[in-house]
């Protein structure tokens, strides 16, 4: 029955090829654009995340409070109410990970006859923990090359790649502002920072080493910053709660009075990238689907064509003994085979858009399954909702008039 | 007489028109006994056609009582007068109204798609018919490419695919020239001989000759029910 009624749709959509296609084209596109949208959104969401977590995640940064010496405020980071045992105090907190308090700056290295300007990082070995950065050649240095101040370094990619060119940095000796150091370590590729700062573009150090043969310090002891990661997410407010608390007692800073340090969220930042992102993707999933809606509303206006035109026909099939409900179907049948077929056309195009868009642009495309699924059923619910109206006229028709139509 | 397939008992039809309501048939009462072989006569405008289009389902009685093998059609739904055009009642047209696109068999098994016979079957029952009134080569064929009577005779073909008892032809050859239509009408009284009982619609006095009984209307009114006085070839 319902496969007789197929071959009838079907038969009605051969007998009139150029309107059937052009009708199917609307929907082509509505379903192309939706998938084309989605890929990239979704890619451009992928991008943002795979960034996030080269940056760590579940981080905070804690920065030493600015001072104010005659009017003058020096911006957070400025002074040096921080210190290790700070750092060490907040290591003991439950839910806190890893602790890496931070002294950079940049610095001239030297290799030989090459020389490069590069971010120096003078840090514990938790920093790589917190970061996820693994050392890919060699090893990193340890707590007790912290505590003896050892000169060696961990070296980036674009780091080395300046320096050392083909060459093995590991076990060589460089320069930092005349302090020879042996590269102990390669770190492996972390890309562009959320900045757009190449993170690959440093060296890494012990702290204490820094502090007193690189930078010098005029509070040994003293940091700027510490970065402080999590377990999980979850916990983050009640750690950045029992973080501040800690600080202020530490630090003997009354009720009321302002804290010397800023604890900064830097999964908070990332995460509003990330949701501004997928808004983004929404946003151009919605001006898709509004070409998806138009292409129902162009099936609607040709099934209702097709019922004025067909009129005759249905009075013959009534007077033969069509019931309401066969004629509905026939109708519905087509108005689905059209949305479905034209579908079905329009993923291939939409998912072919986007591995152009990918082989010729470099942006990342991600054809998911969902957004096919959802593509799909969307555009089969629009065949079903806009075929409805007209199939519905069709099978409400008077048989004797039907016959009468010419 | 039989069993009554048809009994209709002041039947009024009026149309609205912008005039007001038009009477078409007025007071009109009639039966009809399995087996008979009615012809209804009268000129254009009489309500001949509007009557035809009553018995057939297909159109409502203002006013009036019309039974169809004793059921009260007024008390039936649209799906249950569908299954009466379906299975009960085989319409002949005089436009034959055959659907173009599709084969000849194709059109004969057409009702069959309504009741939910398989395909298999519907195909073997549509080619029974097609070689039974003799278009046993024209299986596969689009009715434009044969002739008016052919297409009549599918048309028929049509009306008995569910093996009606009841045949119901409004002017059947009055698109038809007089030798092609007197070969329609040599199928109508085989049929009736097999049992079917027909009513037919026609002006033309020779066609209304192959009838049992003649029922002529005048201006929405029966004036004159007579059976016909002749010898029937058989």
């Amino acid at each position: 029955m319902t496969l007789a009624m197929l071959g009838e749709a079907w038969r009605a959509m051969g007998a009139n090829r150029l309107r059937t296609f052009l009708t199917m084209l609307g929907m082509v596109i509505g379903v192309g654009a939706v998938v084309l949208m989605m890929s990239i959104g979704q890619g451009a969401q992928y991008a943002i995340k795979q960034s996030i977590s080269a940056m760590g995640s579940n981080l905070f940064i804690l920065l030493s409070g600015s001072t104010q010496a005659g009017g003058v405020r020096s911006g957070s980071g400025g002074g040096y109410t921080l210190n290790v045992g700070d750092a060490e105090a907040i290591a003991e907190l439950q839910g806190v990970q890893a602790v890496a308090p931070i002294h950079s700056g940049s610095a001239q290295i030297v290799y030989g006859p090459n020389n490069w300007n590069t971010a120096v990082i003078g840090t514990m070995p938790g920093y790589l923990d917190a970061r996820s950065w693994p050392v890919v050649a060699g090893s990193t240095f340890t707590d007790s090359d912290v505590r003896s101040a050892t000169r060696v370094a961990l070296i980036g990619q674009t780091a080395a790649q300046n320096l050392f060119g083909d060459e093995n940095p590991l076990g060589k000796t460089i320069r930092v502002r005349q302090s020879p150091f042996v590269i102990v370590g390669l770190l492996g590729v972390k890309g562009q920072g959320m900045d757009g700062r190449d993170q690959d573009d440093t060296i890494i150090i012990p702290l204490t080493t820094a502090q007193r043969q690189v930078f010098g310090s005029q509070f040994p002891g003293s940091v700027r910053m510490v970065m402080v990661q999590t377990a999980t997410q979850e916990i983050m407010p009640a750690v950045e709660k029992s973080m501040t608390e800690l600080l202020r007692q530490r630090h003997r800073i009354r009720e009321g009075m302002d804290s010397d340090f800023f604890l900064r969220n830097l999964t908070a930042a990332a995460d509003s990238a990330a949701e501004s992102t997928r808004i983004m993707s929404l946003l151009l999933g919605a001006i898709a689907s509004v070409s998806l809606l138009v292409g129902g509303i162009g099936i609607m206006n040709i099934m209702l064509v097709s019922v004025t035109e067909r009129t005759r026909e249905i009075g013959i099939r009534m007077a033969i003994g069509a019931r309401e409900r066969d004629i509905l179907l026939q109708f519905l049948l087509e108005a689905i085979i059209i949305s479905v077929v034209g579908c079905f056309i329009g993923l291939l195009l939409g998912i072919a858009g986007a591995l152009l868009v990918e082989a010729t642009t470099g942006t990342l495309v991600i054809i998911s399954f969902s957004s096919v699924g959802v593509a799909f059923g969307v555009a089969a619910a629009v065949g079903i909702f806009f075929g409805f109206y007209p199939a519905k006229k069709a099978a409400q028709l008077d048989p004797i008039e039907a016959l009468r139509y010419q | 007489m039989g069993d009554s397939v048809i009994r209709i008992k002041g039947l009024h039809k009026s149309y609205e028109t912008s005039a007001g309501l038009f009477p078409v048939l007025k007071d009109v009462g009639l039966q009809v006994a399995a087996g008979e072989f009615v012809a209804i006569m009268g000129p254009s405008g009489s309500g001949k056609s509007t009557f035809m289009n009553i018995l057939g389902c297909l159109d409502e009685p203002t006013s009036g009582r019309y039974e169809l093998n004793g059921r009260d059609v007024a008390n039936l739904d649209r799906d249950e007068l569908a299954a009466l055009r379906n299975r009960t009642i085989g319409f002949v047209f005089q436009g034959f109204n055959l659907l173009p696109r599709m084969s000849l068999q194709d059109n004969v098994a057409l009702p069959l798609i309504y009741c939910g016979v398989e395909r298999d079957e519907r195909h073997q029952r549509a080619r029974d018919l097609l070689a039974k009134v003799g278009l046993e080569r024209y299986f596969e064929s689009m009715p434009n490419k044969i002739s008016g009577g052919q297409q009549q005779r599918v048309a028929i073909a049509r009306a008995l695919v569910n093996q009606p008892r009841l045949i119901l032809a409004d002017e059947p050859t009055g698109n038809l020239d007089s030798h092609t239509g007197e070969e329609i009408m040599a199928l109508f009284d085989s049929l009736n001989r097999e049992g079917i009982t027909i009513v037919l619609v026609t002006h033309e006095a020779d066609i209304a000759q192959h009838a049992h009984r003649q029922v002529h209307f005048l201006d929405g009114r029966i004036v004159n029910d007579h059976a016909v006085q002749r010898e029937h070839s058989a």
